[in-house]
């Protein structure tokens, strides 16, 4: 899948607070602390867009770099989220309640 | 007549005692035939035994030598469950509890330290369903307010509980427990003792501010991004399931925290000066 849809799993709880998420996954209690970019990723992950239009309508659009860089990072990222199981990759839209809601937004970020 | 009350006493086995202690606003009863035991409790608790009527928890304690403890009493706490039925184990008890029912018994030997172990993770999974939590801190009220300071073994918890001023009611040197009451957090005082071997007052506050504390070469307050705060307050959470849905709760809690807690390190240096910077 060089283009697939993106979405957060449900076995894990995320909040973003000053505008950084932050993720715990229960199983471990690991904690990851994401940066604006990655966050920017893994809100926009809700398994109706392919990661090309994240890119494109959200990292390109708040961030001042180029669409081939953008897309290489977020190929990246989500390589390695995939492979933690954070995210999930699809061919088709992820059914939204298979999909992580974040519990608690504040509009400080 | 005096016979028949003997025959009836045989029956129904030896006379219960029974000790209730809250911490937190959540009541514990420990029911035991062992009065030793129940003397005991009742002196290491302190303040802390109350009357309830209704505590979230009723546990049949039953003392055993610890000669049928064959396992290391160090070994590492386990608990487990299935469904609302705990299983809590470690080298010198073994307990059981419905979640669903509140009741419960343990095996354990004659120690404070394993009653003070089972007291903290029933009140571990009781306070996650609260939106509460404890925390591995000292903490403290001073003027009406409760200043929490989490930290690591050897961070500095007990030195500052010894530095702390006259007018500072001690919650307690290691076990802080927050919970959210309306809109607003409160800590509580803990019989949770650490190096300072003194329990808490039972009395509470809502919480002004978190300081995570550092030995440093001077007295600097530090105030952190959310993220940092939620990561550094998580490290000392003590949780003691690997219950997911229990975690997610826990972590949920932290979260709705930090927004409404403001959240500081605190590097210090080991003299009374470093009240004068919290308060």
């Amino acid at each position: 899948m060089n283009d697939p849809y993106v979405a957060r799993s449900t076995r894990l709880g995320t909040c973003t607070l000053g505008g950084e998420a932050i993720i715990i996954t229960p199983s471990d209690s690991h904690l990851y602390n994401l940066n604006q970019v990655a966050t920017c990723i893994w809100e926009a992950a809700d398994g109706q867009s392919r990661i090309s239009e994240i890119v494109e309508k959200r990292i390109c659009a708040e961030f001042e770099i180029d669409r081939e860089t953008a897309l290489a990072d977020a190929l990246e990222f989500l390589t390695d989220f995939s492979a933690k199981g954070l995210l999930l990759t699809s061919e088709h839209p992820v059914d939204p309640a298979k999909v992580a809601q974040p519990f608690l937004e504040d509009t400080n970020g | 007549m005096v016979k028949q009350f003997a025959w009836w006493v045989n029956l129904a086995g030896p006379k219960m005692q029974c000790v209730t202690l809250e911490v937190g606003k959540v009541a514990i009863a420990l029911h035991s035939a062992d009065i030793e035991y129940c003397a005991e409790v009742r002196g290491r608790y302190g303040d802390f035994v109350r009357e309830h009527e209704n505590p979230s928890a009723k546990i049949d304690v039953e003392c055993l030598p610890e000669s049928d403890f064959t396992d290391d009493p160090d070994e590492d706490l386990v608990v487990d469950h299935q469904r609302s039925h705990w299983t809590l184990r470690r080298g010198d008890f073994q307990a059981e509890w419905n979640s669903a029912t509140g009741l419960g018994s343990v095996r354990q030997v004659r120690s404070p330290y394993a009653t003070d172990s089972l007291l903290r993770v029933l009140h571990s999974l009781i306070l996650a369903r609260k939106g509460g939590f404890l925390l591995h801190a000292s903490s403290f009220i001073i003027g009406g307010n409760a200043y929490v300071f989490p930290g690591i073994s050897g961070s500095g918890k007990t030195t500052l509980s010894r530095l702390a001023p006259q007018d500072a009611v001690l919650l307690t040197d290691e076990v802080s427990y927050i919970r959210k009451v309306g809109s607003r957090y409160f800590a509580y005082g803990t019989p949770f003792a650490g190096e300072l071997a003194l329990n808490g007052e039972n009395a509470c506050a809502p919480v002004r501010a978190v300081y995570l504390i550092f030995h440093g070469p001077s007295n600097i307050v530090t105030p952190l991004a959310a993220a940092n705060a939620i990561s550094g307050i998580m490290r000392n959470v003590l949780f003691f399931a690997a219950d997911e849905t229990l975690v997610q709760s826990v972590f949920q809690t932290v979260c709705d925290f930090v927004l409404n807690v403001p959240v500081r390190r605190l590097d210090f240096v080991p003299d009374a000066s470093v009240w004068e910077v919290v308060r």
